[in-house]
């Protein structure tokens, strides 16, 4: 038997969600529609009105060869940041799901660098991968001028990507981990009665039965990469060097709010949002179609 | 076709130990059973025959080899999970043809041989299908089919038939019996439910506590069991048992009311003994009938082919099992009769089968 709540009037049940109905129109709705508004105009960085200009803040921005950087700057970050971070996490996750003694004092620890603000697991790396006294320092002595975060683009987009895949490893392992827990031992142990050995079990019966999981940290992941990397960029490399390291996140930022182009930031964001929602259609339409649930 | 060797084989988990030294041997093509209370060590034995379950102590052999420190593939059994543990990805065709695909055998092959296990299971019409679309029967047989499809030295079943409603656990009992009969392979089959394991079994071996309590057919289990604990762990309602002393005239039961005449046989006044006697044994009389005891009934259970009468026998509870036109009320007196010849006892103190004595019919005092 379903238990559900039913009210005899439905203005009471309205009344009910209004509390949650105004938390998101406030925070959700009202903000996206002025920056839907703002991105159509052309807004005044001190107040005092502003101009209709119709699509040219986006003609604008998509003819900028910056901002085509910065699009393919976070795709690069999003696709090997989302890649390692998931990797890292299934091969720990698979190796705990194994030896179960102790896995909790792992699920306890693992969870720990999701709940550090992204600013400051960035300053704790800035100096762990600091060129001329971090632990990177040992390898610029045995190749000079190997490392610098400072110069070399590649090594700043490098610095920010093991810094998110940190903070996401222990994420996903604590989902990797419980999807591994929730297969029956007996499943396991039949493909072993069966003949197949660790690895072959691991692809044949585990692989496939956690991939819900698979994908639902997929979906995640991809999505906070372009979101939740703005306070390692701001704090490790500022977007640089060069804009090497400008993520779309981060260029929203330093346009709108250091170079007072409030419409041009507004643009960009739509665009973000816009590609967040195509990516994740993308994901359900192509790849869901290959998960198996239970 | 394989013969399993078991000797001294312990099993501990951290400090504690469930499987306390067991020697068993498994002749080839046998089907035995092992029955015991749930905890009793009966699974772990299996799994560690299976090699699901490290081996903490002694050997097992099978077909001479010692296989302690093999894997499960290599030491050629099949098991049938009590959960059927059928991989749910994967359709019907797959989970049985699974353990050709991973020994590399080509489709073809692989698929004629899924076949003809489909057809002795008739499963040939639910092959497509996934595991989750079929019914508890069903799936049990595509668990079966996975373990036939090896051709396995030995099969291993770890409750097989627990999850299926009655019916079905009854058609499936005979269905693993004639296949049994077909294949010929050397079956080990662990369960709790003893009339499974008294229709299943060639020999039975009942465990209790992680230790073997006796070995034998299922009539030499029912007819001579060994201890206390397989005389009333085995046969439906459970065995009478009555506390009684050794005294030097005979054995006192029932706080002295009753007295069984015995040759003592050496055992010293004093010593507790317990009596045994199957309800089915116990014939009912007219209250009053002489070399009858007397007892208040409590409640009658209808089997329709007979019925279980539970009655009072000054304190102790006593349970006889009639197929006679006999319905007697709840508070009416019956007259139990009970022939020296039906009677087993043990030991009090360890539980333990004595042959010693020669009792005659129990006299009131």
């Amino acid at each position: 038997m379903e238990k559900r709540v039913t009210f005899s009037k439905w203005t009471i049940g309205i009344l009910f969600a209004v509390p949650q109905l105004i938390l998101i129109f406030t925070f959700f709705y009202w903000p996206a529609g002025q920056a839907v508004y703002w991105s159509l105009t052309l807004q005044q960085p001190w107040g005092g009105g502003n101009i209709w200009v119709g699509l040219d803040n986006f003609r604008s921005i998509l003819s900028n060869a910056d901002y085509w950087n910065s699009i393919s700057a976070s795709l690069v970050f999003a696709g090997i940041s989302t890649g390692l971070a998931m990797f890292i996490a299934l091969v720990l996750a698979a190796l705990t799901d194994r030896q179960l003694a102790g896995s909790w004092l792992y699920r306890v620890v693992l969870i720990w660098p999701y709940g550090i603000a992204a600013p400051a697991l960035a300053l704790a790396f800035r100096f762990i991968l600091a060129p001329e006294a971090g632990f990177m320092a040992v390898v610029n002595k045995v190749w000079p001028g190997v490392w610098d975060p400072g110069l070399d683009g590649a090594d700043a987009m490098a610095s920010i990507i093991v810094a998110f895949s940190w903070k996401y490893v222990g994420y996903n392992f604590i989902f990797f981990l419980a999807a591994f827990q929730a297969i029956p031992r007996s499943l396991i142990e039949a493909a072993a009665m069966d003949g197949s050995g660790v690895i072959r079990r691991f692809w044949d019966i585990q692989f496939p039965l956690i991939t819900p999981t698979i994908f639902f940290l997929l979906v995640i992941n991809i999505t906070e990469s372009f979101q939740d990397s703005f306070g390692i960029v701001d704090i490790m490399t500022a977007g640089g060097p060069a804009n090497a390291t400008n993520l779309m996140v981060y260029k929203i930022y330093s346009d709108g709010f250091k170079g007072l182009d409030y419409s041009g930031a507004a643009a960009q964001s739509i665009i973000l949002m816009l590609l967040i929602i195509v990516l994740t259609i993308v994901q359900f339409r192509f790849i869901e179609r290959r998960v198996h649930y239970r | 076709m394989a013969s399993i060797t078991i000797r001294g084989v312990k099993k501990n988990y951290a400090k504690t130990q469930v499987v306390h030294g067991v020697d068993l041997d498994f002749a080839s093509g046998e089907f035995v059973v092992i029955l015991g209370p749930s905890g009793c060590g009966k699974s772990t034995l299996l799994r560690m025959i299976a090699g699901l379950e490290e081996i903490s102590d002694g050997t097992i052999a099978i077909d001479g080899t010692v296989v302690n420190k093999l894997e499960p593939r290599e030491r050629g059994c099949a098991m049938v999970f009590q959960n059927y543990a059928l991989y749910p990805h994967m359709s019907v065709a797959q989970n049985i043809g699974y353990s050709l695909k991973v020994a590399g055998i080509p489709a073809a092959e692989r698929d004629q041989r899924i076949r003809a296990v489909a057809r002795t299971l008739e499963l040939e019409h639910l092959l497509d299908r996934k595991p989750m679309a079929l019914s508890g029967g069903q799936r049990q047989r595509v668990a079966m089919g996975r373990a036939m499809i090896r051709e396995p030295k030995v099969f291993l079943f770890d409750e097989p038939l627990s999850n299926l409603d009655a019916k079905l656990r009854v058609q499936m009992r005979s269905e693993i019996r004639k296949l049994h009969r077909r294949l010929n392979a050397t079956s080990v089959f662990v369960t709790h439910d003893q009339v499974e394991a008294m229709t299943l079994a060639d020999r039975l071996v009942v465990m209790n506590g992680g230790r073997v309590e006796q070995v034998g057919t299922p009539g030499e289990i029912y007819t001579r069991p060994a201890s206390r604990f397989v005389a009333t762990f085995v046969g439906a309602p459970a065995m009478n048992i009555l506390e009684g002393t050794v005294e030097l005239d005979g054995l006192s039961l029932l706080d002295g009311s009753r007295r069984l005449s015995i040759a003592r046989a050496g055992l010293p006044v004093g010593t507790k003994v317990a009596m045994g006697i199957r309800p089915e044994a116990v014939r009912l009389v007219a209250p009053g009938t002489s070399g009858a005891l007397n007892a208040t009934v409590d409640l009658v259970e209808e089997l329709g082919a007979g019925r279980v009468i539970y009655a009072d026998l000054d304190g102790a509870p006593f349970s006889v099992m009639t197929s006679e036109a006999i319905h007697p009320e709840p508070g009416s007196t019956v007259g139990l009769k009970l022939s020296a010849d039906d009677m087993h006892f043990f030991s009090s103190e360890t539980g333990s089968r004595l042959d010693v004595f020669k009792a005659s019919v129990p006299e009131p005092v």
